[in-house]
């Protein structure tokens, strides 16, 4: 992470700030993420700004961003994986004017990269910052919507209440109904939304080398994991978490291993999978 | 490939651009509306845009309507989004409506008191026919308006009055330096200063339908408008530097004061307490919404019973900010296809493994 | 029985406005005993209850608990994580009414099961037998395991709560009126069964009623409150078959009036 020029650069926006945030307003978030850091998994109450895109469209994630990024670092932003979904132009857009770094599509290439449901297929490295946009950061929310009852849950680390639900899925299912923002559990102590992406995507969290940061907007928190962090997805010893994917290959680069989306081609049932994540998917077509 | 669409990218979001700036011009034929038109004609949106995009600033809430195409919603997120941006050069003293220059003052509880009955700008007593002179573009020719009565006389507050014969409860004073919402997340419990914030910022709609709930035994409320007065006050800054209060400017601003019931407690006797409501510009409706809301809110304080939605703290501060709402609902619209996905391979696993159960226990 | 208390209580005072809710109150609880808190409505018996438990905190006065390491806790200075964890390993309750104790929309199951999984429990199939087992153990067919109880009637509902509170094995157990919702004839197999296994557990009981005869059921020890004071205390045969102070003897006379 580079620091941040106290003027705005040249090339950017005129009449705002670098990266659209004021000083005094990033150094807040950067104490906020700094908390975050030393204790993860936490969810830590900051002074969320009112962003020029709307409360769900990923302000938390903007902040979060704007904050980290200097001008020498190189921006990757996706959305359901892909760097063409038209919310993630838009917020790469946005960075364009607004810090004039430079963007990339390429998971290697990019020192930042701001994330809404998806972790790359590539494997993250040392000094990358993937930063998760949060719609709802308390994983405890569908079973106790009060936010002063989940916080005296999370500081009394009683989360009883999630492996009822989990055990209830199992009597009644077989399995566990959670497909996405599976519940996990950081570094043995905090239970963590991982913001919803596919439950696929889960063990990538685990003692990933690259730093996790995670920011929700319109719910003021943020919260993170640390680089070779332990991150554990709930689950019993006799039913172990399963992620799962389509059982299929990529129409296009033919990946087994990948998450893949559905693609409906016509209304007789014809449908066919594709890589959701664009960029990986176009390398190994590059590569054959 | 016809999934290509979906992954817009973009030209796609230029070419939509492009077309809302078209739908918000209309037909070019006709003159466009004018910012200086919206402000004058369009006076209670524009306060409205000013109250909920916590923002006091005529002409810019005009341009934010005009931009938004009337969506007041939107207009008060513009408003936002730039008044977030701007640098803070310190807080007003509090401000004085005690001393307002009042444009309209109406009281429930007494038939005449000090400063009158003034009735002002009211569609209290219009009847709702649709005039259509209006619709002529033309200016009609208007009678001319009698000179104001209301003068600068003294108009104490109703509450005061109660005060002096030690009917109306107390507001403990305090030199806290109140919590500031737009700077510090929201923390339950959160102290009065920091509810009437919240309120004051947030959506009249729900506030309107919170405070209509109390009203209908949701909160078991016996309210009185103690008063509502509209009119212009002072806004006084005291820099640090200078070492006293200089005045920086006016503001419209609507307060309602509403007296309620209190049966009392053990160290208190039956006395009145206040529902306290104010916003910027004229904006009774709202005003007196959150005089209800706020007295609502204050049940633990006052050792009443809790149980109604408008006196749950939690619920109500989370849920009034139209700006937040108005994303979250609206993000739904967003792609959710990598979520909806997994949902759709969990409910045909589920599916399958029901199927082989159900074969298997057949062919037992 | 061992010789130090397990719970032990000391200058107990609790107000509510003009009315003394507990004054001068002091108590102590051996492991393996089942102590009665026997008094009317408004005697204060219910807020004993809830000071010795740590849900209501004293105007004056101390409780201490000695727990299974034998460190003596401070239940009013402990604080609200001390206390949680407690609740959920050597402490458990029963209330009156099984909603206040059960979650209706979780099945039975799942109900045993939370306080499994609270101190560390991670295997379903273990879990799923242990909960059937204590099922069983309160007379609940196990294969109804995954219904929930709001389907159950009043005395099932009761018989679950019990399972749920000794799933852990706690060391002590606070006890409100336990049969105070049921007919008569639901009672007494209820009273049976807590007896049984009260006993066969070896647990400390603290139990709160205002039934003479649910006390001399289950109770080694009585406590008679009156107006916030305790106004006698004694073996349980001893209090209720020769009383000494004139507002036992109209109890116990009113029963057997009755």
């Amino acid at each position: 992470m580079s620091a941040a020029p106290e003027v705005a650069s040249g090339g950017t926006l005129a009449g705002y700030n670098f990266a659209y945030l004021d000083e005094d307003t990033k150094r807040m978030i950067r104490r906020a993420l700094l908390k975050a850091v030393a204790v993860p998994g936490h969810q830590v109450p900051f002074g969320s700004r009112e962003m020029p895109l709307p409360y769900g469209w990923g302000t938390g994630g903007i902040q979060v961003t704007a904050s980290v990024i200097g001008p020498d670092d190189t921006l990757k932003v996706i959305d359901q994986g892909a760097d063409d979904t038209t919310n993630a132009v838009s917020i790469r857009r946005f960075f364009a004017r607004v810090a004039g770094v430079a963007t990339t599509e390429r998971t290697a290439d990019a020192t930042v990269i701001q994330t809404r449901h998806r972790i790359p297929e590539t494997p993250l490295r040392e000094g990358q910052i993937l930063v998760y946009q949060v719609p709802m950061p308390e994983p405890l929310f569908r079973l106790e919507p009060r936010v002063a009852e989940t916080r005296r849950l999370h500081a009394l680390g009683d989360y009883g209440l999630m492996h009822v639900k989990l055990y209830e899925d199992i009597a009644r299912r077989g399995e566990v109904e959670i497909s996405y923002n599976y519940p996990v559990m950081v570094n043995g102590r905090y239970l963590m939304s991982p913001s919803p992406i596919p439950a696929f995507d889960n063990p990538k969290m685990d003692r990933m080398p690259a730093l996790q940061l995670f920011g929700a907007g319109r719910e003021k928190r943020i919260y993170a994991v640390p680089p070779y962090t332990s991150v554990r997805s709930l689950d019993f010893e006799d039913h172990p978490f399963r992620p799962g994917r389509a059982d299929a290959s990529c129409a296009l680069c033919g990946s087994r291993e990948t998450y893949l989306d559905e693609v409906v081609t016509d209304d007789r049932g014809g449908r066919r999978f594709l890589c959701s994540d664009t960029d990986y998917c176009a390398e190994r077509r590059a590569d054959r | 490939m016809a999934y290509v669409a979906v992954k817009g990218g973009e030209r796609a979001i230029g070419n939509a651009h492009a077309w809302l700036d078209e739908a918000r011009r209309g037909d070019p034929a006709l003159p466009a509306l004018s910012v200086r038109q919206i402000e004058e004609q369009m006076s209670l949106a524009v306060d409205r845009v000013m109250a909920e995009g916590a923002c006091y600033d005529r002409p810019l809430a005009a341009l934010a309507i005009k931009q938004a195409r009337g969506d007041l919603i939107e207009a008060a997120f513009l408003l936002r989004a730039y008044r977030t941006t701007l640098p803070r050069f310190g807080a007003s003293t509090p401000l004085d409506t005690g001393a307002m220059r009042v444009r309209r003052r109406v009281s429930a509880t007494y038939k005449d008191l000090p400063g009158g009955q003034v009735l002002g700008p009211t569609f209290d007593y219009t009847h709702r026919l649709l005039d259509f002179a209006l619709a002529a573009d033309e200016d009609m020719p208007r009678p001319p308006m009698p000179e104001a009565q209301a003068d600068s006389a003294v108009a104490p507050r109703v509450t005061g009055l109660l005060a002096q014969e030690g009917l109306m409860a107390a507001e403990p004073a305090s030199d806290a330096e109140p919590g500031d919402l737009t700077r510090e997340p929201l923390e339950i419990p959160a102290d009065r200063p920091l509810r009437l914030q919240a309120l004051a910022r947030g959506d009249e709609g729900f506030l309107l339908g919170l405070g209509y709930s109390t009203q209908r035994g949701y909160g078991n409320a016996h309210p009185f408008v103690g008063e509502l007065r509209m009119g212009e006050v002072a806004v006084e800054i005291a820099p640090p530097e200078l070492g006293f209060a200089v005045e920086i400017g006016d503001i419209v601003v609507t307060e309602c004061q509403m007296v309620n019931q209190f049966a009392g407690s053990r160290n208190e006797p039956p006395q009145f307490t206040r529902g306290y409501g104010l916003v910027f510009g004229q904006g009774e409706r709202k005003a007196m919404a959150v005089a209800l809301v706020d007295r609502a809110l204050r049940a633990r304080e006052l050792g009443e019973e809790v149980g109604a939605p408008a006196q749950d703290e939690e619920f109500v501060l989370y849920h009034c900010d139209n700006v937040e709402a108005t994303g979250f609902v609206e993000h739904l619209k967003l792609p959710h296809y990598v979520d909806f996905q997994s949902e759709l391979e969990k409910l045909r696993a589920i599916r399958a493994a029901a199927a082989t159960d159900a074969r298997r226990e057949a062919a037992e | 029985m061992s010789d130090a208390p397990i719970l032990e209580a000391s200058g107990l005072h609790l107000r509510f406005g003009s009315v003394a809710a507990l004054d001068e109150v002091a108590l102590r609880v051996w492991p393996g005993e089942v102590v009665a808190i026997l008094g009317e409505s408004g005697s204060g018996k219910t807020s004993l209850l809830r000071v010795l438990s740590g849900t209501v905190a004293p105007d004056a006065g101390e409780v201490f608990y000695r727990d299974a390491a034998g460190v003596l806790v401070p239940v009013h200075v402990a604080g609200e994580a001390a206390l949680r964890r407690l609740a959920r390993t050597e402490w458990g309750f029963v209330h009156q009414n099984p909603r206040d104790g059960l979650r209706l929309g979780v099945s039975a199951g799942g109900n045993v099961g939370e306080r499994l999984m609270a101190v560390g429990a991670r295997h379903y199939g273990g879990i799923r037998a242990a909960a059937a087992e204590w099922l069983r153990r309160v007379e609940i067919d196990p294969a109804r395991m995954d219904d929930l109880p709001r389907d159950f009637s009043g005395g099932m509902q009761q018989r679950l709560q019990i399972a749920r509170t000794l799933v852990t094995r706690p060391r002590l157990v606070f006890m409100d009126e336990p049969t105070g919702g049921l007919d008569v004839s639901v009672q007494a197999r209820l009273l049976d069964l807590i007896r049984a296994l009260v006993a066969d557990l070896g647990l400390a009981v603290l139990l709160v009623t205002h039934d003479i005869a649910v006390a001399r059921l289950l109770a080694h020890r009585l406590v008679v409150m009156r107006r916030g004071r305790v106004v006698e205390h004694g073996l349980t045969d001893r209090v209720l078959d020769d009383p000494q102070h004139e507002y036992t003897q109209l109890l116990v006379s009113s029963v057997l009036a009755a």
